[in-house]
């Protein structure tokens, strides 16, 4: 590849430097000669390059900044930013305090803003947003002394717990959306507790979301492994068929899909009819299969299905079947030579399968949204609920953060366990 | 044709067929026994049907009739675990997750073994094929070869009665492959094995065997020791595939004891040993080997004329390509010893052979 | 700068002849854009001579704030929901309404004591007024459900339920199914003591509830006997049982009503028609022509007399009115306030409540 052609003579001779026969030194006549190919590779990946950068690394990273960063209180609060500043974390907020205060309100009033900084102050204290608009609407009229004057307007602007909460937004970086995330919160004097029992959702969402995930992975392997196997022995007029049903899935929509199951499975639904018509169930005891648990698990197997038989079957159509006859004809039983033989070498596959299922599932949304009910509910469902209804992006992005830590942890576990290099996507 | 005598038989397929369609049969009417400790190449081309019977026989396919016998049992309706026939597999199929000593004792643990009796056994086994060292690698850390030495010492590691091997050397290159072709035939002799063994090599089904069946379109063409088999082929089939055949087609114009007088394509006649052609005016196929006929030799019972087409030197001998009786690849080794007269292209010389070399056979 | 000048005066006066003549109203398109061209656009074109420009959006909410933001207005008047009317106007981006410049009900009653209390703010007028109430299929109930207590009686009228995946709506018909009147909900929610009351009620019939979440989807459940009553919204049960024929029936006892409203973005181009269409649109006799296009409510009380027939000319609207007085005898306006301040808390403890 390269016309520069080391002189064995003189690197022979002892330690010097490699040189060619010009005398340049080898390492940057290899570097020259490379440097074009090099650049003609880069100049070819550059717009994927570009695209990867403004389409995902970009949106994925100011999403994660915004999971700790949140202005809408900060920017409008400069003068109560200024008292938190010059007066310790515990300080009872005095007139100047107040003083602050109606000089931010009557300039978010001015500005229109005090829904905004109220709403970012409701995130971390329910009650408070119409605290502001309310108390924004009269501050133009107040006179000193501003503490009697708010205290008036609302005695509620007396809660330490408002100040504290106040002082931390008075920052626009906080960490208090993971906080919430993780089903935490900070009482009055800044420390970190645990949310009122029956408001905790979000830590045992995420343990569900996990345990589910792993059940239909679980599930996706147990039906998905004899059918790949299935593929992979077929000969391959008759397989491409049967690839054809599993890839049909593929080709319908996921709402037609997942709106079938409800067809299906619903108690006035096609199962529960044939179920009662059979005499196995009685009428009024109609199996309930859809909008729950059940529900979420059937219709996410299907759906995810084809991700667990693609990576299986590239894994087990190279594999020659002379290894189970081998196996056999050592004097295994065919189960043995399954389970010793078979399975390991398969190992790749179900490890990629499993991952890609795995990771789907963690974040599935619309079919647990449809057939979930109130139990099927995985924390995309809250995701999206924060990104589309309650507009808490904040909270949206530390909890989507969350979630994609714990992928990488469980990325980083099988890489440990399994070995990533062990792992074949087809 | 095959020997059915069942006195000592250790192996034997009893008027065995198979087809894997309804339509076909690739396997058609098999009739063979060997006895224990016999060393036998199933050879032929591919799709002849050998393959198939050893399928048949390590119990991977079933015969669609017929019978197949082990030891005097039955074995149509014995899972292949069950039969206790080692086999080495033309891909050696070695476990590529376990290593050497676990694919070793694979066979000794699935026999509920113990673990010592286990690991003496597999080094036993392993020193047997020289690769002692090489019991922690795995099968991908190995060479062709060593893979090849590994397959074998698997299939011998429970002590098969019959081991059976499906082309095992194919992979490798030719100088490894005549060294592994005689280290087979010791470990053979040394343990007392019987073998069966398939091919489509035929220097190799030659070199190692005790007796070869030639396979083709789903027979048995011929079964014979290797010299038999080369020296007296009882078809044109076994002639043509064996070794190098010339071949001269004609009728039979009349028959004398064992010789027949056959008229040749070009008006000529030629004397030959009637083996299996038909009746006077059948059709017929003279087979001679190149190294049977003598050049520019004096004038003998078939002595014809011949034209030099081509010479190639070949070191020990020449390879002469002359136009005999109208065919134009009737091929002559000359060997490169003093007196021997030195061919041109395009003269003419003199050409002869024996009676007894030239095998008048049924035409395929 | 002579030239740019020119453009400016040339572009400015265009602006101001289109002025003269037309107002662009925003909407939501489909059946409810019809009701209002039909009721409002038509008629106050043939009075002024100012044409109307309809333009439909999914939300008319979202273009408003692009275009305040962007400094580029080109929507006079829109039609928004309640809770993006206060969210905009908080956020400054709608011109202030004069509740003084509406007109008088024909009683003489002032605009302010006529329309239904909540239906003006500050920057906002209703038109209609929907709600969400409890329906059931008469096919799978025996007997009648009068009152939203029947609705949490599975004694009495057994099958399942069907309600909205979330707390707003859902606490408060608990509360009023547990006996809260209406006027004291909000103030009951304020409490610790009214939230544990009203998911103590709902688990007396939680494992009966299929949650749903579309608009569509309660009518379905419905006409699939999936669920014997469900909460739904008005329109919707209208458009089933009358358009299509299906047996259901609605309970207006403990409706919670919601508004739309009619707002104007700050520098809307024509501001001054846009109030004239405002202040014209939501007179009484509109309100009430609007209610024969569809089973939405007006939002003044003086307009319940004069509403007529549905479109079929068989239907008598009246009654179908979420504002008919006979519906409102235990009627809940939500409460917007409460929602934004609670929203999320009450959403997190109703999810939580949901998984356990």
């Amino acid at each position: 590849m390269t016309d520069a052609v080391a002189d064995p003579i003189s690197s022979a001779r002892g330690q010097a430097q490699l040189t060619t026969a010009d005398g340049i030194p080898l390492k940057t006549a290899l570097a020259i000669a490379q440097s074009k190919a090099r650049r003609r590779a880069f100049l070819l990946v550059l717009p994927l390059l570009a695209f990867v950068l403004i389409t995902f690394v970009a949106p994925i990273g100011q999403m994660l900044y915004r999971s700790v960063h949140n202005p809408a209180f900060s920017d409008n609060a400069p003068a109560l930013a200024v008292w938190f500043e010059a007066n310790p974390t515990g300080t009872e907020p005095d007139e100047a305090a107040y003083e602050a205060l109606v000089s931010d309100l009557r300039a978010m009033r001015e500005n229109k803003t005090q829904g905004v900084a109220g709403t970012r102050i409701n995130y971390d204290l329910a009650g408070s947003r119409s605290l502001f608009t309310s108390t924004a609407r009269k501050s133009a009229k107040m006179e000193p002394p501003f503490k009697e004057a708010v205290l008036d307007a609302d005695e509620d602007w007396a809660d330490p717990q408002l100040w504290q909460v106040m002082r931390t937004a008075s920052s626009a970086y906080t960490a208090n959306f993971y906080l919430a995330a993780l089903d935490r919160t900070r009482d009055e004097n800044g420390n970190i507790v645990r949310v009122n029992e029956n408001r905790r959702l979000y830590v045992g969402n995420f343990i569900k979301t996990m345990l589910l995930s792993a059940l239909i992975t679980g599930c996706c392997l147990v039906l998905g492994y004899p059918i790949a196997h299935l593929l992979a022995t077929l000969p391959l007029r008759h397989s491409n068929l049967l690839m054809i049903f599993v890839l049909l899935p593929f080709w319908t929509s996921l709402l037609v899909r997942t709106t079938s199951w409800i067809v299906l499975l619903q108690s006035q639904g096609v199962v529960n009819d044939t179920l009662v018509a059979v005499g196995v169930v009685a009428d009024e005891s109609r199996i309930q299969m859809i909008y729950n648990q059940t529900g979420t698990i059937v219709a996410m197997v299907h759906i995810l299905l084809p991700f667990m038989v693609l990576p299986l079957y590239s894994v087990m159509r190279p594999i020659n079947p002379s290894y189970v006859r081998a196996a056999r004809s050592l004097g295994a039983t065919s189960w043995t030579a399954f389970r010793r033989i078979y399975v390991p070498q398969t190992v790749p596959g179900m490890g990629a399968g499993g991952l890609l299922v795995f990771i789907l599932a963690v974040g599935y949304y619309i079919t647990p949204a449809l057939v979930g009910g109130a139990s099927g509910q995985l924390i995309s469902n809250f995701i999206a609920f924060h990104m589309q209804k309650s507009l808490n992006w904040s909270l949206a992005a530390a909890l989507a953060a969350l979630l994609l830590a714990c992928i990488l942890l469980l990325y980083w576990l099988y890489d440990r366990l399994i070995g990533i290099d062990n792992l074949k996507l087809g | 044709m095959a020997d059915t005598n069942t006195e000592d038989a250790f192996v034997e397929f009893d008027r065995v067929q198979k087809s894997y369609d309804g339509e076909v049969l690739v396997v058609k009417d098999l009739n063979l026994s060997m006895p224990k400790g016999e060393f036998l190449t199933m050879l032929g081309p591919s799709g002849s049907g050998k393959t198939t019977c050893l399928m048949m026989l390590a119990g991977f396919e079933t015969a669609t009739n017929g019978e197949i016998r082990l030891g005097g049992k039955e074995i149509n309706n014995i899972p292949p675990h069950k039969r206790g026939i080692g086999m080495v597999f033309q891909n050696y199929a070695l476990f590529p997750h376990m290593t050497v000593n676990e694919n070793l004792s694979f066979p000794l643990e699935v026999r509920g073994m113990g673990r010592d009796e286990r690991e003496s056994k597999v080094a036993r086994a392993l020193d047997m094929v020289q690769m002692g060292a090489f019991g922690n690698r795995r099968p991908a850390q190995l060479s062709g070869g060593q893979q090849q030495r590994i397959a074998l010492a698997r299939a011998l590691v429970f002590d098969p009665k019959l081991v059976l091997m499906d082309e095992p050397l194919g992979a490798l290159d030719k100088q490894l492959r005549e060294h592994m072709q005689y280290e087979i035939k010791h470990l053979h002799e040394s343990l007392g094995i019987t073998v069966v063994y398939v091919t489509h090599d035929q220097s190799e089904a030659l070199t190692m065997s005790d007796r070869v069946a030639v396979f083709d379109d789903g027979r048995i063409q011929q079964l014979a020791a290797p010299a038999d088999l080369y020296e007296r082929p009882e078809n044109s089939f076994v002639a043509q595939f064996i070794g190098e055949n010339n071949k001269l087609s004609g009728t039979v114009e009349s028959k004398s004891g064992d010789t027949a007088t056959v008229r040749l394509t070009d008006g000529e006649t030629c004397q030959a040993l009637a083996v299996s052609c038909g009746d006077v005016g059948s059709e017929t196929l003279i087979s001679i080997r190149p190294e049977r006929i003598s050049v520019a030799a004096e004038s003998g019972p078939n002595s014809t004329s011949a034209d030099v087409k081509e010479l190639i030197y070949l070191g020990d001998h020449i390879r002469c390509r002359l136009n005999v009786h109208g065919n134009d690849d009737f091929v002559v080794k000359v060997p490169n010893s003093a007196g021997h007269e030195h061919l041109v292209v395009g003269e003419k010389t003199q050409v002869t052979w024996a009676v007894e070399d030239a095998r008048a056979l049924n035409p395929l | 700068m002579k030239m740019t000048l020119i453009l400016t005066t040339a572009l400015t006066s265009m602006s101001f002849a289109a002025s003269a003549q037309e107002v662009t109203v925003m909407s939501w398109g489909g059946a409810y854009t019809k009701s209002q061209v039909e009721a409002y656009h038509k008629p106050f074109t043939a009075e002024t001579g100012i044409t109307i420009n309809s333009v439909d959006s999914d939300n008319p909410a979202t273009p408003i704030k692009a275009q305040v933001e962007a400094g580029n207005v080109t929507v006079d008047v829109a039609d928004v929901e309640y809770s993006d009317a206060i969210r905009l106007c908080d956020e400054g981006l709608l011109e202030e309404i004069d509740a003084s410049m509406l007109p008088a009900a024909p009683d003489g009653m002032s605009a302010a004591d006529d329309f239904i209390e909540g239906a003006i703010t500050d920057c906002a007028v209703a038109n209609i007024v929907w709600s969400t109430v409890m329906a059931y299929n008469t096919e799978s109930v025996d007997g009648t459900p009068t009152t939203i207590a029947d609705f949490f009686d599975l004694e009495k009228f057994p099958g399942k339920r069907g309600l909205r995946k979330s707390a707003k709506a859902t606490l408060e018909m608990a509360l009023m199914a547990d006996g809260v009147a209406a006027g004291d909900v909000y103030a009951a929610m304020e409490t610790d003591e009214g939230i544990d009351r009203a998911f103590a009620k709902l688990d007396t019939i939680k494992d009966d509830i299929v949650w749903w979440e579309a608009g569509a989807q309660p009518p379905q459940l419905l006409a699939d006997g999936e669920v014997a009553m469900s909460t739904a919204y008005n329109g919707r049960i209208f458009n089933a049982a009358v358009g299509e024929g299906q047996p259901f029936e609605i309970v207006w006892d403990g409706q919670i009503l919601d508004f739309d409203l009619f707002v104007v973005p700050k520098g809307a181009p024509n501001k001054e028609a846009a109030m004239q269409f405002i202040s014209f649109s939501t007179d009484t006799q509109r309100l009430a022509d609007q209610a024969s296009w569809i089973s939405y409510g007006p939002a003044r009380k003086s307009s319940g007399a004069l509403v007529g027939k549905y479109s079929d000319g068989i239907t008598d609207m009246a009654p179908h009115m979420p504002t008919a007085a006979a519906n409102l005898s235990n009627a809940l306006v939500n409460n917007f306030d409460f929602w934004a301040d609670r929203d999320a808390e009450l959403n997190e403890r109703f999810n939580a409540w949901l998984a356990s």
